[in-house]
């Protein structure tokens, strides 16, 4: 997770690593790209012309299936990722207005990221939680059976737990029933 | 382990069947590890539970598994205590010590954590007598809840494999192909061809390598059928895949599933070491001479993908936009060569095939549907959850005898089958029976299985603007009709939602979505409109509503919601005012409540939990 636009010597080192083990094997560009996100949290331009031309595609094919896949992003990412289920489920239930509430709690549009770089606001389909609807997700945590003031208390919460949260990360699962 | 022979493979049969067979006094509590029992902390139970029975020293005698998704996925956390089938669910780590106390040292069930069948309020014990799991057939999941699905042995002690061994040892491709062929298995992704077809036209061309892919590329939004299986059971689907390499003559398999699935990708990772340390994968299998392994592809996420040329570009690192077919993917697939792709549950339910008999899957069914069909019940119903019900079942039986009816005071309004590429059904076809035919004559499509159910709380013109937003938001872009005409019928009905629609928007709606289904060039912009033309169909009124009367009778489209109570029906309980999140509602005891539109951000809280209508 990070939220500074320049990408480090090492992150570039790591980079061609990815790059020089995919290299001329077949369908490399999808787990290349995959795998430069997890180490950048993103992919600006200047990454994917380096990817283009470790596998020697083009810049327009490298953008052109970053650009196509919802799991790519070219812009930073909070610290805190907030997916909002809008699967069938959930929005039958009220998903929507959770997102509405969001934005507007957090001022951020739909697949944006806060000022102070904290949250990343992002619209999923079907987390498969179906049984938990409505659903959202912010860092690992899933939290179920929402509603707008819920929703609202759980981002509060967060910026306020800086420190446990990182402990917690990856196993904190909070049930909100 | 490197290699197995017949022999071997009978002998750990033997093996791993008595080590899951309780002895007199033993106790198994099946943990429910499903995505959906694991985000209401079903490991922290077991961790618990773990430690409890090792501090009391009980872990001798009661012994505790993880299992794929139950299928009750509204009780979770579940656990099934094993031998007799006692269902626990909602536990929490600090119920665990008088379980124990209870259950394994008292003898009797604890009956605060049973189930409550919700009308009678009565409790019931038994799993196996709960109404959710009683009209269901268990096929395609039928280790559902049994078998810990990161262990190859126990998939084994209960027949796993059992298919492949026949099939190599017994029976030639051809043979298999004509298996399969009777079952009349068609595909269960959506589209419903037959696989034996499938599989035939895949062995009929001579250019090799060929590849089979497994499709779990599931991205219809409620829907997680695939996903449940892939966690629950695996080694049914490798085996159904490498069945099918042994029927097409491919070696070589992948499996492309939903990088959202974290879970089910862990799983098959560990399954496919399992398996290829017991030599059921890789080189000469069982030691017949026949190779085959199978890759992990996890997706990018790309609803299209699930259209089969579609997946095959994204499997080549490509963006995932379907091709015009001939030739088909049997002929010229992945990489240009011969591909035989199906959906998880497709290949889920080859080995039971193999192992009984296609005369025995096709006595089950409808007359074009035979066998059973998983889908994922959610929405507006008491027992939401993953279920298999029989082709043939009617609508109305999912939903009011599995499901459980419609919680509170809600009336059911409409059941939406097949996701983006679906309809929503009204009550007066309730009595529609699932088989691929029947759903396409009422205008809806069996789809991969996602069932939603809708109470009178959910505006039907929103909805299908939801899907059709989903859909513009997913098309390749790639041919006009879909990329451009969805686009306008979602312009059309973002007016209607907001109060600005005419009376001409109706039938220009239906005309576009006729001519999009007509024109467009893959199955995505071919069913697209489903949502939109079967709202209309049995809907009409609800759009008449929205226009003539600038009015959405379920209260949902908030550009035509007042926000002011209805000081007449309001029977001054502050429920409104309690749940606001930004303190618009003004509320005194014996007063009716007043809502300030300034501060109202028109969340619809207020009307979600006012029980009296009170609020227009």
């Amino acid at each position: 997770m990070r939220w500074v636009d320049s990408i480090t010597k090492e992150e570039w080192e790591k980079i061609d690593q990815v790059i020089g083990k995919y290299k001329g094997s077949h369908g490399a560009l999808i787990p290349v790209l995959k795998e430069v996100q997890d180490i950048c949290g993103y992919l600006p331009k200047k990454v994917q012309h380096r990817i283009a031309d470790g596998l020697n595609l083009s810049s327009s094919q490298v953008y052109g299936v970053v650009s196509f896949y919802a799991f790519f992003t070219i812009v930073p990412r909070g610290k805190y990722i907030i997916r909002v289920c809008l699967g069938t489920a959930c929005y039958v239930k009220g998903s929507k207005q959770i997102l509405d509430t969001l934005q507007r709690e957090l001022n951020v549009e739909v697949g944006g990221i806060t000022k102070d770089r904290k949250f990343s606001l992002e619209a999923v389909r079907c987390l498969g939680a179906c049984g938990l609807a409505p659903v959202m997700v912010v860092g690992h945590d899933t939290h179920g059976m929402l509603d707008p003031g819920k929703a609202i208390e759980i981002v509060r919460f967060y910026p306020s737990m800086e420190t446990v949260m990182v402990k917690s990360e990856g196993d904190g699962i909070v049930d909100d029933r | 382990m490197s290699q197995l022979t017949m022999e071997e493979f009978e002998k750990i049969k033997e093996k791993a069947y008595s080590a899951i067979t309780l002895k007199e006094g033993e106790f198994r509590c099946m943990v429910c590890a499903g995505t959906g029992c694991v985000s209401c902390n079903s490991l922290k139970v077991r961790e618990r539970l773990e430690a409890e029975l090792e501090g009391r020293g009980l872990s001798e005698r009661v012994k505790v598994a993880i299992t794929g998704c139950n299928g009750f996925c509204a009780e979770g956390p579940i656990m099934v205590v094993q031998p007799k089938g006692i269902f626990y669910r909602k536990l929490t780590p600090e119920d665990i010590p008088l379980l124990i106390e209870e259950h394994f040292l008292k003898g009797r069930p604890v009956e605060k954590f049973l189930y409550t069948e919700p009308t009678s309020k009565e409790k019931i014990p038994l799993m196996k007598d709960i109404p959710f799991f009683q009209h269901q057939v268990l096929w395609a999941l039928r280790n559902r809840g049994v078998i810990n699905p990161e262990n190859i042995d126990e998939s084994v002690a209960r027949d796993g494999y059992g298919g492949l061994s026949k099939a190599l040892t017994s029976m030639t491709p051809e043979e298999v192909i004509q298996e399969v062929k009777i079952s009349g298995l068609r595909g269960r992704g959506g589209a419903g061809f037959p696989t034996g077809l499938k599989w035939e036209e895949g062995r009929r061309y001579p250019t090799f390598p060929k590849y089979v892919i497994c499709n779990g590329d599931e991205g219809d939004p409620g829907a997680f059928m695939d996903r449940s299986i892939l966690e629950a059971d695996p080694h049914a689907v490798l085996e159904g895949m490498i069945i099918c390499g042994y029927a097409v003559d491919s070696h070589q398999g992948y499996i492309y599933v939903r990088a959202e699935y974290p879970l089910a990708i862990h799983r098959l990772r560990i399954a496919i070491d399992q398996a290829r340390s017991y030599g059921l994968l890789r080189k000469n299998i069982m030691g017949s001479g026949f190779d085959f392994d199978i890759h992990i592809y996890p997706g990018a996420g790309a609803f299209v993908c699930g259209e089969s040329t579609a997946l095959m570009y994204s499997l080549e690192g490509r963006r995932g936009m379907p091709r015009i077919k001939p030739p088909r993917s049997t002929e010229a697939g992945l990489w240009g060569q011969p591909t035989v792709l199906n959906n998880v549950e497709t290949f889920a339910n080859v080995p039971a095939i193999i192992r009984n008999g296609g005369g025995w899957f096709a006595s089950t069914g409808t007359g074009g549907s035979k066998g059973t069909k998983v889908f994922a019940l959610t929405g507006t119903v008491y027992n939401v959850g993953l279920i298999e019900v029989p082709m043939g079942t009617t609508l109305r039986r999912i939903v009011f005898d599995i499901g459980g009816g419609i919680p509170e005071k809600g009336e059911f309004k409409a059941i939406q089958i097949g996701g983006p590429s679906g309809a929503c059904l009204p009550a007066s076809l309730l009595d529609t029976e699932v088989d691929f035919d029947s759903l396409d004559e009422a205008g809806a499509m069996m789809g991969s299985g996602g069932l939603v159910v809708m109470n009178d709380s959910t505006c039907m013109v929103d909805t299908a603007r939801f899907f059709t937003d989903f859909s513009v938001d997913e098309s390749c872009g790639k041919c006009v009709p879909c990329r451009v005409g969805m686009k306008v019928m979602l312009n059309i009905l973002n007016r209607i939602v907001t109060g600005q629609g005419t009376m001409e928007d109706i039938p220009q709606l239906e005309e576009l979505g006729r001519h999009v289904k007509e024109s467009s060039h893959c199955g995505l912009g071919k069913t697209a409109p489903n949502p939109v033309l079967s709202t209309i169909r049995y809907f009409r009124e609800e759009y008449e509503a929205h226009i003539q009367e600038g009015r959405c009778p379920a209260r949902v489209c908030v550009d035509l919601i007042q926000f002011r109570v209805d000081s007449e029906r309001c029977k001054m309980c502050g429920l409104c005012k309690k749940i606001c999140p930004v303190e618009a509602i003004a509320w005194e005891k014996k007063a009716p409540a007043m809502i300030d539109r300034d501060k109202c951000i028109r969340c619809r809280s207020c009307i979600q939990a006012c029980k009296f209508k009170a609020i227009d």
